[in-house]
């Protein structure tokens, strides 16, 4: 098993920890694991994006040309990151942020109204975790166990109270991610 | 028990690691991509458990000071910067050169010259094994490629900057300084007693007891006698070096082709090119130089006569290719591909540079 990801956005919308957490996960099951973010002043406003790579195997390279998976969360990594998922591979995005939608047909895409769902359940926090869901409906690399022990990793203990409100909005994410 | 597999970034493993090889204490100023190394330690509180003494100094030149000061008591001290704070640092560390001090210096290399870029780059190179800092020294130079031996290296750079009474250096980049991997980190090391150090480190400047002469740590010699006579017996203890201290490691050297010279995250990079290539029934071999100085001349120098090319690729604009061309000495072509400023090629840019340079 190798999935080679990479989720991309604006800064601010957890791009960082959602690829944590994912990283963490992997940890909890024994696997290789490597998180290569973009680092510097886009993380404050610009576009960020983090590689993530899980494996059964020795990782070589943190830097990809291209991925098994994309999340894509805003326009312009959209138009960054489209060509670079392998042909048959998938393609995730929020409609919210991106008003004109990937068009490749050789790969699979899957639309999640994550930012839309936030704000219905008042908790913009929430939004990178619905997305998570979604990613592990339709990818189930990590077990839901393990993302929660993984999340207790991550986070420092003052923030363990939060722990319920991400499981279910992981949960909420995999009822609302769908095939275009 | 086994040691828990932890997931943390190089930098952050580089200060764990320094606690707990018993480092006396940390000396430095913030700068991107490194800053997490400082700021791990701050909230690690080392000075509440083990004694360590962290110091947020008000510039690079004052804490690569405090560092020649702490050393010269025979403590186990360290510094970390990215390039523009490690050339503020030079002169410091040609004094300690000078002065046969031991200490660890860290340097997570961002793209130059001058303040440049925060992206990652291996533009320091010359810097680092050609000199930096003025006069016949060297600084003992460890590359590493992973969190891992972000960790293991603290131990080694300072093993050996003891072994030898000479500064070493760990030689990183931004992408291993923030990139997150598993990592198993050292076991705690106590610190040493002052009477340890006394014993272990008799030239130590603690305090003269009646029973020796005064101790004097200074790079200052004015008799050129004297000074050459320093600096036959510094050269000599790099020729020991050199001897004993050669680390690198191969990757599928044996029956390759065309053999990739790379270190740090390039060398990453390159094995990722490696199974690109192998798919397509190339065959290339790696070699990582782990020591940069020592560089391991005789291991490329071994497969000059086996392969049909030899590349070394590098963020930067050629630099160890130089030295990987005295190593092979003409016997086969030499060639060498770079980004610059900052710029990290994928693993496809490097195969197609491989193809189009050598075959």
């Amino acid at each position: 098993m190798k999935e080679e990801i990479i989720i991309a956005g604006f800064g601010g919308q957890g791009v960082l920890s959602m690829g944590k957490i994912l990283a963490y996960s992997g940890l909890m099951e024994n696997k290789e694991v490597s998180w290569m973010p973009s680092y510097g002043p886009e993380q404050r406003g610009g576009t960020a994006n983090v590689t993530v790579i899980l494996s059964d195997e020795r990782i070589s390279s943190p830097v990809l040309n291209e991925f098994d998976i994309a999340i894509i969360l805003n326009q312009p990594s959209l138009e960054k990151f489209e060509s670079k998922v392998k042909p048959g591979g998938v393609l995730i995005y929020d409609s919210y942020g991106i008003p004109s939608p990937p068009t490749r047909t050789d790969i699979t895409i899957y639309r999640i109204d994550a930012m839309d769902a936030a704000t219905e359940m008042q908790n913009a926090k929430a939004f990178n975790m619905l997305v998570l869901g979604g990613l592990l409906k339709i990818r189930p690399m990590v077990s839901l166990e393990n993302v929660l022990k993984g999340l207790k990793k991550s986070l420092p203990e003052r923030h363990h109270k939060l722990i319920p409100m991400n499981e279910q909005a992981i949960l909420k994410g995999m009822e609302l991610i769908q095939k275009v | 028990m086994a040691e828990e597999v932890k997931l943390m970034k190089g930098n952050e493993a580089i200060a764990h690691a320094a606690i707990r090889y018993g480092a006396d204490g940390y000396f430095g100023y913030p700068i991107t991509p490194q800053s997490e190394i400082m700021e791990t330690l701050m909230e690690e509180k080392p000075w509440e458990t083990t004694g360590m003494v962290v110091l947020q100094a008000e510039s690079e030149l004052a804490a690569i000071n405090m560092v020649y000061g702490g050393a010269g008591c025979g403590k186990a001290v360290m510094t970390s910067s990215s390039s523009p704070g490690v050339s503020l640092k030079q002169e410091g560390i040609s004094y300690m050169a000078g002065a046969e001090l031991p200490a660890l210096i860290v340097n997570v290399m961002r793209g130059g010259p001058g303040l440049g870029t925060i992206q990652p780059s291996q533009a320091d190179y010359f810097q680092t094994v050609k000199g930096g800092g003025h006069g016949d020294y060297r600084l003992i130079t460890l590359a590493p490629a992973s969190v891992q031996e972000m960790a293991d290296f603290v131990t080694l750079g300072f093993d050996l900057a003891f072994k030898y009474r000479n500064p070493s250096m760990i030689l990183a980049d931004g992408i291993i300084g923030q990139m997150m991997e598993k990592v198993v980190l050292p076991p705690f090391r106590p610190r040493l007693t002052e009477e340890e150090i006394r014993a272990a480190r008799p030239w130590a400047t603690l305090g003269k007891r009646a029973d020796r002469k005064p101790n004097i740590i200074t790079s200052l010699e004015l008799d050129p006698a004297r000074m050459e006579e320093n600096n036959i017996r510094f050269q000599a203890k790099y020729a020991e070096i050199e001897k004993h201290e050669v680390r690198y490691e191969e990757i599928d050297c044996e029956d390759a082709d065309y053999l990739i010279v790379a270190f740090g995250s390039m060398a990453r990079i390159c094995q990722k090119a490696q199974e690109l290539a192998a798919a397509e029934g190339i065959k290339l071999g790696l070699l990582r130089p782990i020591t940069l100085w020592p560089f391991p001349y005789e291991a490329i120098s071994h497969y000059a006569d086996k392969v049909k090319g030899v590349i070394s690729i590098e963020l930067n604009a050629g630099q160890m290719v130089e030295d990987v061309r005295l190593a092979v000495n003409g016997r086969v072509k030499v060639e060498h591909f770079g980004r610059l400023g900052g710029i990290v090629p994928t693993p496809d840019e490097v195969l197609c540079a491989i193809k189009e340079k050598l075959m």
